[in-house]
């Protein structure tokens, strides 16, 4: 499987979704799965998780695989209680994915 | 094909705007703009109000052009808008003539009546900056959530078994376990317990936004600080209140809320929302400019001939719910819930004031309370009246149905309480409850799923309490105990308050598995407050709400302590969840119409088939015949109940069965646990089947069914 991965910056929010949005959907059009670094990341707004879950449903509609990585507890907590965690496969490390992704082929 | 008005005609400091669609009101999201809506009779002018999140002063005050506005409503639409980063408000202008019921103020910014989202009080007990011109603020909301393939259950009403909660009393005591407490995130994590108690609908207080700074103080007994912490006042009817939501601190309420809801009909539990639109937390003539007050007064209250505001609320104020704009404002409100939270029904705060019309006077067939029994979209939502208001208005039996509400019976109530305490004036009331109250509802045809069963609800004391306290002790609340019901129908078992006599404390469980039996077993939908199953107390505070303490909050040490409550309520419920017998739908006929050998429903004394023979008019037995109750072909059991709440032991002579069956024992609460309940379906058999010696202030369930 081709994979790409994206590193978010500190926010995730309406300031910068656009960008973000746009930098997904580009390896997602190239024919590859993406994979969402979000180590550095320290906030998302109901904005970002509408990217996260648009970008995920577009990866679906290609046949291809949308994952997050290294998610910090702030945002792990956003994610959990809005229950967005449920539409993703989410790891704590780029490798932890990249393991899994070689598992699935 | 594009659309061919999707460009701006008019520009206002940088902001490019077009005149705006009058509805929806509110804000809506189209594309890349957002459409502004504000309905106002009276007002002469208005300005819609811009800030950039949680910045006190506006960055731009946008006046309604003359030719955006079209009949009473004023309507805008904002192109390119970075919505998630800005504030709405509205300053109105019009004549302030408090005696001709105006009160237009337009130094005031006032929120919008339809908003969706309100930040202000985002965090439970955080201080608010109390020299904001604009307290609570309104956003534009997000309205978008993948809900899969989730909807409202539709579970038929009289399979419910509703648990009243509070979302922050639920898991803000320490001993919750749970990470967010006090939080709909909080709710989530006790799903588990939900589903072990066995309850399959949630009745959540109010939670749409209101503060829980209104009227606090200090509390002159213990120094608590008082909060409004049950929130029977609202500020807006669109919005849920942020600070339930662990996630509003980033304006996240919306989600977090829809997401508890999805995951509560994952496990099989309907959300019951109660609401109060009776008033609004504006007050009377003193209180505060938050919304309705500025934005058309004379619409939005009722108000006497002179101006001044009617109170059958007894909050200050009252909702002119039957004006058309009102009413419309409801049924949008309700439909909201319904199509953007899933919410399956609805409790109506002392609904008795929506059926009277804007003099105050009671209507027979008030237009709200038609338009929602025949509205499309909650067709299938549950609607539950507490039929009766603070003006004096009591209709439990009589609320205007149209074969779709359901009540709160009070009645059921205060007829239980008191055969529980062995008042001997009231079996022939305590029938009729039992049977789902067909003296109340059997004429209008309504049905036993018209009756809302309850013995506790938040209003008063909780079922510990009530077999603890003779008297309310709501001195904390810094009232000298003058607020609280006074009519509690009340016993302390001999003690008033916690005890430390093993005797009292037995009885006391004893009585509160009484009640529970009581509900349980009769026919109607049971509403368990909760706490209840794990003998919650509230140091006889019968009116808990301002206590933001442990006074209110669950204490979860109880699961332990009171053991054996909480199993017996999970069994008491199970067993009701699977004997359809005890959930009929429509009122028993009590005879044998089917020619099955035994009748539906009968009542018998401590002799069978013999109702009279009894014991100071406080014993008494039923026998529900399982064969009219059957599930895809298959009769239910034989159930016989035995009541005596009498001081002394008596025998009872269960009716004899039919060939082949026997009767089973399932439950006795004169017997200390485990011998006090059994698991459903494995019940023992009784050695001696033509008499049964049910205990001082017992409740035995015997079960009728083929010989093992």
């Amino acid at each position: 499987m081709n994979i790409e991965s994206y590193q978010l910056s500190e926010r995730l929010d309406s300031f910068n979704y656009q960008k973000v949005q746009d930098g997904i959907l580009a390896i997602l059009d190239k024919g590859c799965s993406a994979v969402l670094d979000m180590t550095a990341c320290k906030y998302i707004s109901s904005t970002g998780l509408r990217v996260l879950l648009y970008s995920k449903q577009m990866a679906g509609s290609k046949g291809l695989k949308f994952y997050l990585v290294g998610m910090n507890e702030v945002v792990q907590d956003i994610m959990d209680v809005t229950g967005f965690n449920t539409f993703f496969d989410s790891f704590s490390t780029m490798e932890e994915c990249l393991q899994e992704v070689q598992k699935e082929g | 094909m594009h659309r061919v008005d999707i460009f701006p005609t008019h520009e206002y400091q940088g902001l490019k705007l077009r005149q705006g669609r009058p509805y929806p009101f509110g804000a809506t999201v189209i594309g890349n703009m957002v459409n502004f809506s504000v309905y106002s009779r009276y007002a002469t002018d208005c300005t819609l109000v811009l800030f950039h999140n949680r910045e006190e002063k506006p960055f731009v005050e946008i006046p309604f052009f003359k030719e955006f506005r079209m009949g009473n409503v004023f309507s805008m639409i904002i192109f390119d808008l970075d919505y998630e980063n800005i504030e709405y408000g509205f300053r109105m202008d019009g004549p302030f003539q408090p005696e001709e019921g105006h009160r237009f103020d337009k130094s005031k910014i006032l929120l919008d009546p339809y908003a969706k989202l309100i930040v202000g009080r985002d965090v439970w007990g955080q201080q608010p900056n109390w020299d904001s011109l604009y307290q609570y603020r309104a956003r534009v909301v997000f309205d978008d959530f993948d809900w899969e393939d989730d909807l409202p259950l539709e579970t038929p009403v009289n399979d419910l078994i509703v648990y009243e909660m509070h979302v922050r009393n639920f898991t803000c005591g320490a001993a919750s376990g749970v990470k967010h407490r006090g939080t709909f995130a909080g709710i989530i994590e006790k799903i588990p317990y939900l589903k072990e108690l066995g309850v399959n609908c949630v009745e959540l207080m109010p939670i749409h936004e209101f503060d829980e700074f209104e009227n606090n103080r200090i509390s002159p007994i213990d120094g608590h600080q008082l909060y409004n912490l049950w929130g029977y006042s609202n500020v807006g009817f669109f919005a849920p209140k942020a600070a339930y939501a662990s996630s509003g601190r980033f304006a996240m309420q919306v989600d977090e809320l829809k997401n508890l809801v999805k995951r509560l009909h994952a496990n099989g539990i309907e959300v019951i929302l109660d609401v109060v639109f009776n008033h609004t937390a504006e007050g009377n003539e003193q209180g505060p400019y938050i919304s309705y007050r500025g934005i058309d007064n004379k619409t939005y209250y009722m108000l006497t001939p002179d101006g001044h505001y009617f109170n059958f609320s007894g909050c200050g104020n009252t909702l002119n719910c039957n004006n058309p704009n009102v009413r419309d404002m409801i049924v949008e409100s309700l439909r909201y819930w319904v199509t953007n939270y899933h919410i399956d029904g609805f409790r109506f705060d002392l609904a008795a004031i929506l059926g009277r019309d804007q003099n105050g006077n009671p209507m027979s067939n008030p237009p709200l309370l038609e338009s929602l029994a025949h509205d499309p979209i909650l067709g299938k939502t549950k609607l539950i009246a507490e039929a009766w208001d603070a003006g004096g208005l009591y209709q439990v039996g009589s609320f205007p149905s149209w074969g779709r509400w359901a009540e709160w019976n009070g009645k059921f109530r205060d007829s239980i309480r008191r055969f529980l305490k062995s008042d001997e004036q009231v079996l022939a009331d305590v029938k009729e409850r039992i049977i789902g109250s067909p003296d109340l509802y059997a004429s209008q045809k309504r049905g036993i799923k018209a009756s809302v069963n309850f013995v506790t609800a938040h209003d008063g004391f909780t079922l510990m309490d009530l077999v603890s306290y003779n008297s309310k002790h709501n001195e904390a609340n810094g009232e000298d105990n003058r607020d609280g019901d006074n009519n509690n129908n009340s016993w302390n078992c001999g003690c008033e308050g916690e005890s430390d006599d093993p005797d009292i404390n037995r009885l006391r469980h004893q009585q509160v598995k009484n009640a529970i039996t009581l509900l349980m077993v009769s026919q109607g939908i049971p509403m368990v407050l909760s706490g209840d199953e794990m003998g919650n107390s509230q140091k006889g505070n019968n009116n808990a709400y301002c206590q933001d303490n442990e006074i209110a909050w669950l204490d979860w040490n109880n699961l332990e302590k009171n053991a054996d409550i909480f199993r017996y309520f999970k069994q008491i419920i199970k067993f009701r969840r699977q004997h359809k017998v005890l959930r009929y739908e429509d009122h028993l006929r009590h005879c044998d119409y089917r020619d099955l050998g035994y009748p539906d429903f009968s009542w018998h004394g401590v002799k069978a088939w013999q109702p009279e023979s009894g014991h100071n008019n406080l014993t008494a037995a039923f026998m529900l015949n399982g064969q009219y109750a059957t599930t895809d072909g298959t009769p239910d059991n034989f159930i016989y109940v035995a009541m005596n709440m009498h001081w002394e032991m008596h025998g009872f002579e269960p009716p004899q069965l039919p060939q082949g069956m026997a009767w089973h024992i399932f439950a006795n609460t004169g017997m200390a646990a485990p011998e006090d309940i059994f698991t459903p379906g494995e019940e023992p058999a009784i050695e001696n089947q033509h008499g049964i010696l049910v205990g001082p202030r017992s409740i035995i369930i015997l079960v009728g069914r083929e010989k093992s």
